[in-house]
């Protein structure tokens, strides 16, 4: 009977689903990734980054400070109801998830309200809900380096550099193109704010999921011509763009994206024609840095790297990395602070407020001037916010930085984002804590 | 020898007309619903709320409403995404304007709300049929979640475009929001898709579902017969839309907690509801539990014991996932093509004569 034997199968399933227990002073992290899906492009690499260091540190270093690293992996698709599903699934592995990283603004926005009461903070890397930088009101997320809402200000003083000042802004015409998402709507306020204060008109271009279709878009680019571009897409729709771009010959040196749209997979397909194109950044690009011949050796040498050798050191690649180095000193640090191996959310949390990674430590991480220092406090969960451009060029195939690191316009953002916290705080009964 | 209606007399018309005419059904039934009620709520934690009983629960909800229309009045819709997201965004903003209105009231009102918009985008089903409704409520799909994009009202003006559920009580005890217990949250949905399931049942066996499965059946014989296409199909539409409303209500505020009108609600929601009541049988209540059953379980079963019962990884767990899925799908409408509620009927059938089948 074919049904008996699928029940069989079916109950058998169900048994072997019991939770895997892990032994003691392990560290369990979830990793949520996307290798499967319109986003798996960027997923992958982005995974394979953070993989690949915890997977340097269990090889050499026999983990952290000595506690094996657990880390587990969870497909989501980059779909908020997948994700909902593994956040319950890997929060109680091994005793406890120590730190969630997201890796979705929308997961994040489904995650925030939850893991104030799992205990369980969430490490948002520069995407998320910006206004969780307000550590009173957020005290479990963490969105350092910079948000978005520091990276707009970043692009706008960029702009105002290249036209010869800030006051040149007035008249000039500034198009945004985003996903037509959470993420993508996250700059709108910050560049509205700006648009006001600079007198820069401020043109909206939404394109919806997942991005494939962008021909209607960039017809009004074609006809408006505004004098810059900004983007924020993901997947598939960076690519689209970037070629569509390329073929109203719009200049690449006046188009900018976000630091999420700034890949190597983003600007390839189009070719010798995303010369130039820009995008923000927090970290270099590149595999030359120490750490890089460490992974090659101890990881993949030994046949546990995540993905292909040749494409360590792209710039997702390197994202998954900078976001398991300072997860993994925030790790660090908890031990420290607490005094004990066996740590749980609520420490790695405490770990996580009182990160300082500066120039030194990078050093003697393998990664000298792979980024800038950092420091979170408990009001600022944002810590320095400082973003950078760097420029693709389509005959070497390489990005490099080509600006200094601006500061936010902290005037701007900040009013912004104590706005929008105290919006959420009140929605949901919370009252801010006392940081001093 | 178990199942068998021998001896069990009907001797009043009332008993002739019972929902589960069987003894044994009335226990089994009786019995589900007690365990689901008293047993569940022991064992159930955070992952067997969030990923398992709640999604199954909301769906069937869904599926109830989308089988009404389409497998009882016989319109097809792919609308149903944007239905829900009527009811979530309706609940979201009665919720915000009125903190204290009972959260039951809010769903019930979501359900209304949306039931007035499901009629509006129900009336071209006077005039056109079959594949071109489909279209026109596919407008509707693509309308309603532009709509909920574009108006910043509906998200009360914040950056993002999202919209959270703030914490909300039934008797004294949470039921949204991150703080509500998974067994409160459970009950609650539990309680709320059974009462609403049993009025659906009787909705569709007396003069309303009799109507609507003449208008399924021949609608220019129905209205010979006396059948006025314009009440009976705004009817369908409004009904099914006050539970694909509540469903979705109860998706954003119990389950998911926040929600975006393009990625919670999208066209793929509208497929995936169709497909468990396909699957499921249509024209069924049972087959609209079954499909959601099927389709949201599944998934995870399939997940659940490649990646933790056979340690595959990830990634190469969810592209055998996706692979089992499709080929399960068209194994099972091979073999009933006309769902699992079919299936079910043949069992029992069965299982009547069983173990004398001569």
């Amino acid at each position: 009977m074919t049904f008996k034997r699928l029940t069989q199968g079916l109950v058998a399933a169900a048994v072997l689903a019991a939770p895997v227990m892990a032994s003691a002073a392990e560290l369990t992290i979830p990793s949520m990734v996307y290798r499967t899906g319109p986003y798996a492009p960027n997923g992958i690499p982005f995974a394979n980054g953070y993989a690949d260091y915890f997977t340097l540190l269990n090889e050499r270093d026999g983990g952290i400070e000595g506690a094996k690293i657990n880390l587990i992996e969870c497909e989501t698709a980059y779909n908020t109801k997948q994700g909902v599903e593994c956040y319950e699934n890997v929060k109680n592995a091994g005793g406890g998830a120590l730190v969630v990283q997201p890796l979705s603004t929308g997961i994040t926005y489904q995650l925030i309200p939850k893991a104030a009461v799992d205990k369980i903070p969430i490490f948002s890397m520069g995407y998320g809900r910006t206004s969780a930088a307000n550590g009173r009101i957020f005290p479990w997320v963490f969105n350092f380096p910079a948000t978005y809402w520091s990276q707009a200000t970043a692009f706008i003083q960029y702009i105002g550099d290249q036209e010869g000042g800030m006051d040149k802004l007035k008249g000039k015409k500034v198009a945004l193109v985003y996903h037509n998402s959470a993420y993508g709507k996250e700059p709108i306020r910050t560049l509205e704010s700006l648009s006001e204060k600079l007198g820069y008109e401020l043109m909206l271009l939404p394109v919806d999921h997942p991005g494939q279709e962008q021909k209607a878009t960039w017809l009004q680019v074609r006809r408006e011509r505004p004098d810059w571009v900004l983007m924020w897409g993901w997947g598939v729709m960076n690519q689209v763009a970037i070629k569509e771009a390329a073929s109203i010959r719009y200049p690449m040196d006046h188009f900018i994206g976000v630091w999420w749209s700034g890949s190597e997979n983003d600007v390839l397909p189009a070719g010798e024609a995303a010369d130039g194109y820009l995008s923000g950044a927090f970290h270099a690009p590149g595999d030359g840095f120490p750490a890089h011949d460490a992974i090659k050796h101890y990881v993949y040498d030994a046949g546990k790297g995540a993905g292909e050798r040749d494409r360590i050191g792209e710039v997702l690649y390197n994202r998954g990395l900078v976001a398991a180095m300072w997860t993994s000193e925030a790790i660090r640090n908890a031990m420290q602070i607490h005094k004990t191996k066996n740590l749980n959310g609520t420490m790695v949390r405490d770990g996580f407020e009182a990160l300082k990674v500066d120039e030194t430590r990078l050093t003697e991480l393998g990664l000298p001037g792979f980024t800038y220092p950092i420091e979170i406090t408990c009001e600022n969960h944002e810590g320095p916010g400082k973003v950078a451009l760097q420029r693709w060029d389509a005959k070497a195939k390489t990005w490099s930085v080509v600006s200094k690191f601006y500061d936010p316009l902290r005037d701007t953002t900040g009013p912004l984002i104590e706005e929008d916290s105290e919006a959420y705080a009140k929605e949901n009964n919370i009252t801010p804590r006392n940081c001093s | 020898m178990l199942y068998r209606e021998a001896g069990q007399f009907k001797t009043s018309y009332q008993a002739d007309q019972a929902i589960f005419p069987i003894l044994q059904d009335r226990w089994f039934v009786v019995t589900f619903l007690l365990a689901a009620l008293a047993v569940v709520p022991l064992l159930i934690n955070d992952y067997f709320a969030n990923a398992v009983f709640l999604p199954f629960l909301i769906y069937a909800l869904a599926a109830i409403g989308l089988n009404i229309l389409t497998g009882y009045c016989g319109q097809l819709s792919l609308g149903t995404g944007a239905f829900m997201a009527v009811g979530a965004y309706a609940s979201y903003k009665m919720m915000t304007a009125f903190p204290d209105l009972s959260i039951i009231v809010v769903f019930v009102l979501s359900g209304v709300i949306t039931a007035a918009v499901g009629m509006l985008f129900g009336l071209p089903s006077l005039r056109i049929k079959g594949f071109y409704l489909a279209v026109a409520t596919l407008a509707a799909q693509f309308f309603i979640i532009w709509l909920f994009y574009k108006v910043p009202w509906f998200f009360n003006y914040n950056a993002t475009g999202q919209i959270s559920a703030p914490p909300r009580e039934v008797f004294g005890i949470l039921v949204t929001g991150p703080r509500a217990e998974p067994a409160a949250t459970y009950i609650f949905t539990l309680v709320f898709v059974a009462v609403f399931a049993y009025f659906a049942k009787n909705l569709v066996r007396g003069r309303a579902g009799r109507s609507w499965m003449a208008i399924r059946d021949m609608d220019i014989a129905a209205e010979l017969i006396g059948i006025r296409p314009l009440t009976t199909k705004l009817l369908a539409f409004g009904i099914s839309s006050f539970y694909v409303g509540m469903a979705g209500a109860l998706m954003f505020a119990v389950w998911l907690g926040a929600a975006e009108s393009g990625e919670t609600f999208g066209i793929d929601q509208s497929f995936l509801v169709l497909f468990m009541i396909i699957i499921g049988g249509l024209g069924s209540i049972l087959g609209s539990f079954l499909g959601a059953a099927f389709m949201v379980l599944m998934p995870i079963l399939l997940k659940q014991s490649m990646v933790d019962g056979l340690g595959l990884a990830a990634v190469t767990a969810k592209h055998i996932e996706i692979i089992l899925m499709g080929c399960l799908i068209i194994f099972f409408l091979i073999v009933e093509p006309h769902g699992f509620a079919r299936l079910w009927q043949i069992a029992k059938e069965k299982l009547r004569l069983w173990p004398f089948p001569h």
